[in-house]
């Protein structure tokens, strides 16, 4: 599935997304709003899902190779996190669907949770 | 890379937004140098994991980061509280973080496990009232041995 395909199947806004980002395949995700977690049981996800809004959101993808991050729950970044993804070509969706149900959709639509660290 | 590259960075203890500044200028400076992306990785989640520590429970600190051929090594070196009991502070689930934090997404007492779980070598030097270096190390393993 493509960054557009998540787009379409959770009818969410991009906020930014680089050139070139949306045509991106990516494979797995994970769905969490501790970044704790995601840096203690994430490996190759490419896409996070979360109802989090911080600026550590977005640092945290960072370190972990993190493409696309969608915002759950209808919650929106400020200018400054956009601005900070902007920085690390890092895209940013918002959609208004709850964790439970956006990542059953993109479940149901092929996306796995990929494997656990080490 | 022949040479040893080294940093320091002063990490501010005031401002949470700005945890991670660190160990992301440390991450694009070993993408330049051109190590694995795992390696980097490793490297960058188990500093970033340090630095957030530092701002959450130390109120900042100093880190030392020397990249060479054969390893990259950290050093975070903070004048907070100390440990009171590092093989407690060790296992996974166990934190002294306020609420708070855990609204920020952070305070899962994944930290230091973590840390370990992600480098080669760490150590904790802790005492209560003057402060904690951790010192991790992440081997390199350069790309020409992995070829052959």
């Amino acid at each position: 599935m493509t960054i557009q395909d998540i787009k379409d199947i959770l009818q969410a806004n991009v906020l930014w997304a680089g050139e070139g980002v949306l045509s991106q395949e990516v494979h797995t995700a994970c769905g969490s709003d501790m970044m704790s977690d995601v840096l203690a049981f994430v490996k190759d996800q490419a896409v996070l899902l979360t109802g989090l809004v911080n600026p550590q959101v977005i640092r945290t993808a960072e370190m972990m190779d993190i493409i696309c991050i969608v915002f759950v729950r209808g919650k929106k970044p400020d200018s400054a996190m956009i601005e900070l993804a902007e920085e690390r070509g890092i895209a940013l969706l918002s959609c208004d669907q709850r964790m439970f149900t956006a990542c059953g959709l993109l479940y149901e639509n092929g996306l796995r949770g990929g494997r656990e660290e080490k | 890379m022949s040479q040893t590259i080294s940093f320091h960075y002063d990490v501010p203890g005031d401002d949470f937004t700005r945890a991670g500044e660190a160990s992301g200028s440390v991450k694009k400076a070993l993408k330049k140098v051109g190590l694995a992306p795992d390696i980097i990785r490793n490297v960058a989640i188990a500093m970033y994991e340090g630095e957030i520590n530092m701002v959450i429970h130390a109120g900042g600190g100093q880190i030392d980061v020397d990249i060479d051929p054969d390893a990259v090594r950290m050093v975070l070196k903070d004048q907070g509280p100390g440990i009171k009991d590092i093989s407690l502070a060790m296992q996974e689930g166990w934190s002294t973080a306020p609420d708070d934090v855990r609204s920020l997404g952070f305070g899962a007492g994944m930290g230091l496990p973590n840390m370990k779980k992600y480098t080669d070598e760490m150590e904790i030097e802790s005492t209560v009232g003057v402060g904690t270096t951790v010192t991790m190390t992440v081997f390199t393993h350069p790309r020409e041995e992995a070829v052959s």
